[in-house]
């Protein structure tokens, strides 16, 4: 009974289902069989076989408003967003990334320059050199100030897609959920808020890295919980997984300055953006192993075990709050457009 | 952050729901037989469907929403008189839940974009310093809600608001509700769950009259899970015990009095007169009405409210499929309506159980469409958590 949608609205960008529905209307066309994962699977990004080994591809355009907010800007997004693409197919080590930049005219050349260290400073800590480029400008109100578009390629001996979940597997969440979108939100919409609502934007290759290490093959599945949160993820790892997911939601680590906020705006913290997060499905034998190697390095300090993967009910991701149960409802539309 | 995590928490501690729960099936056990129990209000419907705790009710009980969405039953020429009224050019102020709620044609929204001037209110007194700040404007504050709210309207109405103000009065009555469905022939509800933000206001020795009356159960319930669990396990005692009485199970809030001096204020301004609800029936003493003594203040006598260019009584198509009215009376759940979460969705809803965050339909589809999830994925084991 849902009729196509003639115009593109605001929620065909937000991560949830009806973005999903618009690429698998019009994009999935552009698809051809790949040896390996190309642009039907809808992962992350592409793996394709090279030898022995394979390649990782991952394109990601930046849009957020506003550019700078606490705990990060556009340029550090930039490299994150691309370098934790790279690392949710496996690939910890990027070999280059590239940065496309489409500027405003009247673009104020000291905010590019901010902009510009931050990219570098975050391409330090992923271990991501800068290979190419390009720059085009447009005219006054034909953009926002500034888009950045970044590629990133890697070489991996393993890919882990985001479908590999089968019952009894656990997953873990690697930290506090939702603090990028309710920092930007509260930046946004001047909620004024006490606290330190900061976004967790950073590069988590090397967070992943350890997770691979302690778990080895016993890691079957990753994804970064940005457009859509938590819940989006964990929608799409059930439906490619053809698995349930129960989320513990006592488990799951939240902010008291994030739960606040969400209780005021009335929005689930599980449904917010992350930009320094990943989601790891795991074998239940190598469970503690992961978190342990996880909480070993700064950026993981908080991760949880925090939802299970059931083989009832594929495809639903159910909610158990210690007092019952419910779904949890895939995000839709516009919760927090631009956000990345 | 202003916030007592601790109180909330001792609310929200699963070890004593699951002993709740377990109080819960013993009774119903012992009763022996299916039994349907209903409750009355939006904000009892968002904390059950938000926590999940039909998942953990015995199958032969049957937890059901009953009228308890004052939005949801305001009726279509109701809407069409506030939809006409800014239309003539008053400046029409009213609750956010009410902007889409549809009329026979047109909503308040659509007033808006047609270039009334509709403004969201989160309080009265907004709309008051609406009209103080604008004295050559006709300000009408669209007034919709319970007992709770029609307190503050009624307050505002004695505080000698400017010349330019008045009330579209919209506001609905909580015992009649309970009435209403308590007096239906097909209803199979042996119990009710009473609001305790409104018997803050009533008191709760006003179900008195209604469980004797009635014969039927009255439990006053506060709105953490644990207060509504324990609210239902004592519901189940006295039905199994055959007593129609009232149990104040929120007696941190309420007292059997309830509050003087706010009764005192509602019933000086207004009155309870029979009133056509939404998809359900004329409700004897369903609506609360200015008293004559407040005609100046009450937009229906101040202007000629003509609502004949805003109205049309005939039932588009998707309309008559719609299942608000079954389901505000507990006769259907939203899973017997072939429009919801498919033709009925929140962007673009049907039916007023849609609209409104009170509504059955919108806090179901919220909350993940309410499937029976009871005994999916059983308890995680300890060592599985942490």
């Amino acid at each position: 009974m849902e009729k196509v949608v003639q115009k593109i609205g605001l929620k065909h960008g937000s991560g949830g289902r009806a973005m999903r529905q618009l690429i698998e209307e019009v994009f999935l066309e552009l698809a051809s069989p790949v040896d390996g994962i190309g642009l039907g699977a809808l992962d992350d990004g592409a793996a394709l076989r090279i030898g022995d080994q394979w390649l990782v591809v991952t394109t990601d355009s930046h849009v957020v408003h506003p550019i700078f907010f606490p705990g990060g800007d556009i340029g550090r997004i930039a490299v994150c967003g691309t370098v934790n693409d790279l690392a949710m197919m496996g690939a910890t080590e990027p070999m280059a990334l590239t940065c496309a930049v489409i500027l405003e005219d009247g673009f104020p050349r000291a905010d590019l320059e901010r902009l510009r260290d931050s990219m570098k400073a975050a391409a330090l800590e992923a271990g991501a050199p800068f290979v190419t480029g390009d720059t085009k400008v447009v005219g006054r109100g034909d953009c926002d100030g500034i888009f950045i578009n970044t590629t990133g390629v890697a070489l991996t001996r393993r890919v882990v897609s985001d479908a590999g979940l089968r019952a009894g597997d656990l997953l873990i969440v690697t930290g506090h959920v939702g603090d990028h979108g309710m920092a930007i939100m509260s930046k946004r919409h001047d909620l004024g808020l006490q606290g330190d609502l900061r976004s967790d934007v950073a590069p988590v290759n090397g967070l992943v890295r350890a997770a691979l290490a302690a778990g080895g093959d016993d890691v079957v599945a990753m994804k970064d919980p940005t457009r859509g949160g938590v819940a989006g993820s964990l929608h799409e790892m059930a439906a490619k997984g053809k698995v349930g997911i129960v989320i513990e939601e006592q488990a799951v680590p939240v902010r008291d300055e994030v739960r606040a906020a969400s209780d005021m705006l009335g929005i689930d913290p599980l449904l917010v953006a992350n930009e320094g997060k990943a989601v790891i499905g795991v074998r239940a034998a190598s469970a503690d192993k992961v978190l342990a190697a996880l909480r070993a390095h700064p950026l993981g300090r908080d991760a949880a075990i925090f939802a299970r993967a059931i083989a009832e009910r594929p495809g639903a991701v159910i909610l158990d709050t210690g007092l019952g149960k419910r779904l949890l409802a895939e995000p839709e539309g516009e919760l927090l457009p631009r956000i990345c | 952050m202003a916030r007592d995590l601790t109180s909330e928490l001792k609310f929200r501690d699963p070890a004593k729901a699951r002993a709740l729960a377990e109080a819960l099936q013993r009774n119903l056990d012992a009763i022996g037989r299916q039994v349907s129990v209903m409750h009355v209000c939006g904000s009892h419907e968002q904390a059950i469907a938000r926590f999940g705790l039909r998942a953990v009710l015995p199958r032969q009980l049957q937890l059901i929403m009953g009228p308890g969405c004052p939005v949801c039953v305001t009726d279509g020429p109701e809407v069409d008189e506030a939809v006409a009224l800014a239309r003539q050019g008053a400046t029409v102020c009213t609750y956010g839940d009410m902007l889409r709620l549809p009329g026979t044609s047109r909503s308040l929204a659509d007033a808006q974009g047609d270039g009334g001037k509709v403004h969201v209110v989160y309080s009265v007194d907004q709309a008051v310093e609406l009209a103080r700040a604008h004295p050559s404007e006709e300000v009408v504050f669209f007034a919709s809600g319970f007992e709770t709210t029609a307190v503050a309207t009624a307050a505002a109405a004695l505080a000698q608001p400017p010349k330019n103000f008045s009330v579209l009065s919209v506001h609905k009555y909580v015992p009649a509700a309970m009435d209403l469905v308590a007096g239906s022939k097909e209803t199979k509800i042996e119990g009710f769950i009473a609001a305790g933000h409104a018997a803050i206001i009533t008191g709760w020795g006003i179900f008195e009259p209604f469980a004797q009356k009635t014969d039927t159960p009255v439990v006053v319930a506060g709105f953490e899970p644990l207060d509504i669990l324990a609210a239902i396990v004592k519901l189940t005692d006295l039905i199994r015990e055959g007593k129609a009485e009232v149990f104040n199970a929120y007696p941190r809030c309420v007292t059997r009095e309830g509050n003087r001096p706010a009764q005192q204020v509602l019933w000086t301004v207004f009155e309870a007169r029979a009133g056509k609800w939404r998809g359900i029936a004329e409700v004897p003493q369903g609506n609360l009405d200015l008293r004559p003594e407040f005609a100046h203040l009450d937009a229906r006598k101040r202007f000629r409210i003509d609502t004949a260019p805003v109205r049309d009584e005939r039932a588009s198509g998707l309309e008559s499929e719609c299942l608000c009215g079954t389901i505000m009376m507990g006769l259907a759940t939203p899973h017997d309506c072939p429009l919801f979460g498919t033709a009925c969705v929140p962007e673009s809803p049907v039916g007023a159980c849609m609209v409104s965050s009170e509504g059955t339909c919108r806090i179901w589809h919220t909350y993940g469409g309410a499937p029976d999830l009871r005994g999916v994925g059983a308890p995680a084991t300890q060592e599985g958590t942490r």
